[in-house]
């Protein structure tokens, strides 16, 4: 593996445009990667999902050059109908396209930032290797007092012209005062066994409103693994959604800290998960000043053999007094090989604080079903309604309806 | 004054923090073959027992201390502890209890345990442990009457070979961790209890620990065996001396429940928790783990915990048996500088298992408390179910309070809930209290009783009076 990584290192070096000093970036991220290796088990954050294991049975065949001096061919039919949104497209590990046709071209900047270095202190040799690999790092800032008018649709897409097994992306965002950015991450993936690595860095200042959307509805047999860090400046908003569906293995990690008072964050997410399906999502919320606020609510709907983990953890400081923190996880087992698995961590430290967590799972309640039965659904409608139920309250938690509308359709559920 | 002050007054500062002056018998410092070899020797143990030893050792030699928990602490040098400490006139064992040392029996006098009163007024069967070995257990008669064998550890060795070999270290096999292969090594007495088929045990057994000797580690096993259709409720209450340095406990406690047998295990530990700076206290590394074999059973942890400089223990129920219970009720008090990681696990294998946690934690002052806990529902135990509470009070920005519960559901049949609260006596609740008459800190000892009632019902009515004075007095100081 060591071998490869570095015979693909110099591939990108000889073909890319890359200046000296960013290839100098590049090899300390290599380096650092080189030395951790991938996360297993026994690292506690990745008890549930050893990535390391999944590689080796998965993508034995891992590899990292792709020649981004040449463009791919993009594909409209990828595109989503009937909503009007900004565009930035990526494929096959390059970024095509970056559109904001739909706004005032003066408030939005982007920025090229391959040089500047990851602003905070982490321990995930997953970071690294998007450090070493990613091709162009952007940073997409917008302007003080500027609300996009249309959502901004961020394509992940890979075709069969894509050469190496593991691709990498990096965006930074920052959000200036009072500014307001609608972000959707669709993933639609024509390849299998690829090993997909994103790395988002928000920065909310002042009033800023971000909403998130993660869709990723497709079935394919990847692995993907997401890691978003929020930094979130006084009476900030975060919203995070996830849908998590597509793919056979997949991770998301967010990590939000809410350093300015009166700031928020919400995290909401599904498991729809059926056969061989394995997906994660862990949140680390971090209370640092006094006044802010977090909610997460997950919901899991598990089919045969699939498993699911939920690894929250909400840290209170000890100045962060008045916190409000609360989280929920609920599943439902329909099968008796399915599994899940919950870890929600309190860590406080102040004590004027209301924090707590629930989780509860089990199977559908057949009281319920035997109800629905005997208003004249058969077994297989009413089961279907449950479910429906149970995964529209979380969907009801989206602020945006348009957006709202377009995932109730996408994951095909009814009011 | 009034009894409750005058209680809060003789009882401020740590009121067993005396120490008996005593001769001893020690074994040699450190920890070796040899040491192991002396203990095992002087107490005149057969071979196997020995051989037990020194496989639990071998063990041992491959282990490193776990270093994963959340109150760290500094290196322990297990070479300069004493691993035995005897007090001399224990050495031929006497035969009753007007035999035993003037002393000692002064010593327990103190602890409120008058060993030679209990026997007669009381009606709780008591085993004393000083320092390393039991000095005395009493009611033994009315016990044979009813075929229950209760005796410290060493005896049962000597005298019920069968039972012992048959049952120790099956729930924590030498292999186990580090602290539990230790005390493997090492454990010098401890209780014995066997219930025979059908018996239902007509007192309440208690088991008294005392550390007294210095630099010295308590390593005690106890056993518990409740055969089929049995019933046995067991009281363990500890204390210390107030010394500078940190001692260290490492006790390794077994319970089996046989077909339909049930077992109640309750705690009220008061360890010496060090000063007001941090300084001294015990380290109380324990392991306990019950398992429910046979069908119908039921364990039963209950604990209150407001002593130890650092207390790391996670009392377990292996629900093995169809339709078997496993029970925890804790309430953990931390103040000033001691720290708590405490929890339970709840693993069911067989069908029908049902498991409940009620844990509550309350910190104060500079300290730290944690609950972790597991719960994880095999795939074969069909239609189980667990629920568990965790609720957390803190008092006091300077302290911490912490939640860490690992649930693991693979069975669809099955229902898991989980609950966690954290949050501060509220300022209505106090105002509220305050408007009746009642003082800032009646009120918080009146809302903290309630908070905890949950639990404190579950304890042995004696044991629930000391309990409700400890919550009061080990909270002493914080408000305000």
């Amino acid at each position: 593996m060591s071998e490869q990584l570095q015979s693909d290192f110099d591939k990108i070096v000889k073909t890319s445009k890359l200046s000296n000093e960013e290839i100098q970036f590049k090899k300390n991220f290599l380096n650092n990667f080189k030395k951790r290796g991938f996360p297993n088990r026994k690292q506690e954050d990745w008890k549930f999902l050893d990535i390391s294991q999944i590689i080796k049975k998965n993508i034995s065949d891992l590899s990292f050059f792709n020649d981004y001096s040449q463009s791919n061919k993009i594909d409209p039919s990828i595109f989503v109908d009937g909503l009007e949104h900004n565009k930035i497209i990526f494929i096959n590990g390059r970024i095509e396209k970056i559109d904001f046709n739909f706004e005032d071209q003066n408030k939005i900047e982007i920025i090229d930032e391959t040089k500047k270095d990851i602003p905070f202190d982490y321990e995930n040799s997953l970071i690294d290797l998007n450090g070493a690999f990613t091709d162009k790092v952007f940073k997409i800032l917008i302007k003080k007092n500027y609300f996009l008018k249309k959502p901004l649709i961020i394509y992940h897409s890979t075709d069969n012209k894509i050469k190496s097994t593991n691709i990498n992306l990096r965006l930074d965002f920052e959000l200036g005062e009072n500014s307001c950015l609608k972000l959707i991450d669709y993933f639609s993936n024509n390849t299998a066994k690829n090993f997909i690595n994103i790395f988002y860095n928000f920065n909310l200042e002042k009033n800023s409103i971000l909403k998130n959307y993660k869709i990723d509805k497709f079935r394919n047999n990847n692995l993907k693994y997401s890691f978003n860090n929020i930094e979130q400046n006084n009476n900030s908003v975060s919203e995070t959604f996830i849908l998590s569906a597509g793919s056979d293995y997949i991770k998301n990690e967010i990590n939000c800290n809410l350093n300015g008072e009166y700031s928020s964050a919400f995290i909401n997410g599904i498991f729809s998960l059926k056969e061989n399906q394995q997906h994660e999502i862990r949140t680390t919320i971090n209370h640092l000043v006094e006044n802010t606020k977090s909610y997460q609510l997950i919901k899991s709907v598990l089919g045969k053999n699939s498993k699911s983990a939920y690894q929250g953890r909400i840290f209170v400081n000890s100045k962060a007094q008045k916190t409000d923190g609360y989280q929920l996880s609920k599943a439902i087992l329909l099968d008796e090989t399915s599994e899940f698995n919950a870890k929600p961590e309190l860590e406080i430290y102040a004590d004027d604080v209301k924090c707590s967590h629930g989780s509860s799972s089990g199977s559908l309640n057949e009281d319920s079903i035997f109800y629905l039965m005997s208003r004249g659904l058969n077994y297989q409608q009413s089961k279907e309604l449950l479910i429906n139920g149970f995964l529209l309250d979380v969907i009801e938690k989206i602020t945006d309806s348009e957006i709202r509308n377009l995932i109730k359709n996408i994951i095909g559920v009814k009011e | 004054m009034d009894t409750r002050e005058k209680d809060i007054e003789n009882l401020k500062d740590y009121k067993y923090g005396f120490t008996t002056d005593i001769e001893n018998i020690k074994a040699p410092k450190g920890l070796n073959e040899d040491v192991i070899k002396f203990i095992s020797n002087i107490k005149k143990e057969p071979k196997w027992m020995l051989d037990f030893r020194l496989k639990a050792y071998e063990r041992l030699k491959l282990l490193k201390e776990p270093n994963w928990q959340k109150p760290k602490y500094p290196k322990i040098d297990y070479q300069d502890l004493y691993y035995y400490s005897a007090p001399k006139s224990m050495s031929e064992k006497p035969k009753s209890l007007d035999e035993l040392d003037p002393k000692l029996l002064e010593t327990y006098k103190k602890l409120g345990i008058p060993l030679q009163e209990q026997a007669r007024l009381n009606g709780i069967a008591v085993d004393a442990v000083f320092d390393s070995v039991s000095v005395a257990t009493t009611f033994k008669g009315e016990l044979t009457k009813h075929g229950i064998i209760f005796c410290s550890m060493s005896e049962a060795i000597q005298k019920h070979p069968d039972l012992v070999k048959k049952y120790l270290g099956t729930v924590i096999p030498v292999t186990d961790h580090f602290f539990a292969t230790l005390n493997s090594a090492v454990f010098t007495d401890g209780s014995f209890v066997y219930i025979p088929e059908g018996v239902k045990c007509p007192m309440e057994l208690s088991t008294y620990f005392r550390i007294n000797a210095s630099e010295t580690g308590q390593f005690e096993r106890t056993l518990i065996i409740a055969d089929k259709g049995s019933y046995v409720s067991y009281l363990e209450g500890c204390t210390a001396p107030m010394r500078d340095e940190n001692q260290l406990h490492a006790a390794n406690v077994e319970l089996i429940a046989l077909d339909d047998a049930e077992i109640k295990y309750s705690t009220v530990q008061n360890w010496y928790p060090g000063d007001e700076n941090g300084k001294g206290g015990i380290y109380n590394f324990v392991t306990k783990r019950g398992l429910c074999k046979g069908k119908n059973s039921k364990i039963s942890w209950t604990q209150v915990e407001t002593g130890s400089a650092i207390t790391w223990k996670y009392p377990s129920c292996i629900l093995k048996g169809d339709n078997s219970i496993g029970e925890f009720y804790s309430i953990a008090i931390t103040n000033n500088h001691q720290k708590a990681d405490t929890g339970t696990k709840m693993i069911h294998l067989g069908k029908n298992t049902k498991s409940k946690i009620i844990s509550k934690g309350i910190s104060a002052g500079f300290s730290d408390m944690t609950y972790r806990g597991l719960v994880d529902i095999n795939s074969k135990a069909k239609n189980s179910s667990n629920y568990t509470q965790c609720d957390s009070l803190l008092m006091g920005n300077k302290c911490g309070a912490h939640t860490v519960p690992y649930i693991k559901n693979k069975n669809y049949d099955s229902n898991i809930a989980h609950e966690a609260t954290t949050s501060k006596i509220s300022e209505e609740q106090l105002h509220y209290c305050q408007q009746r008459g009642l003082n800032p800190e009646e009120a918080v000892g009146l809302i903290v009783n309630g908070f905890c009632k949950e639990v404190l019902q579950q304890l042995p009515m004696e044991f629930a009076v000391e309990a409700q004075k400890l919550v009061g007095i080990s909270l002493e100081g914080s408000v305000g």
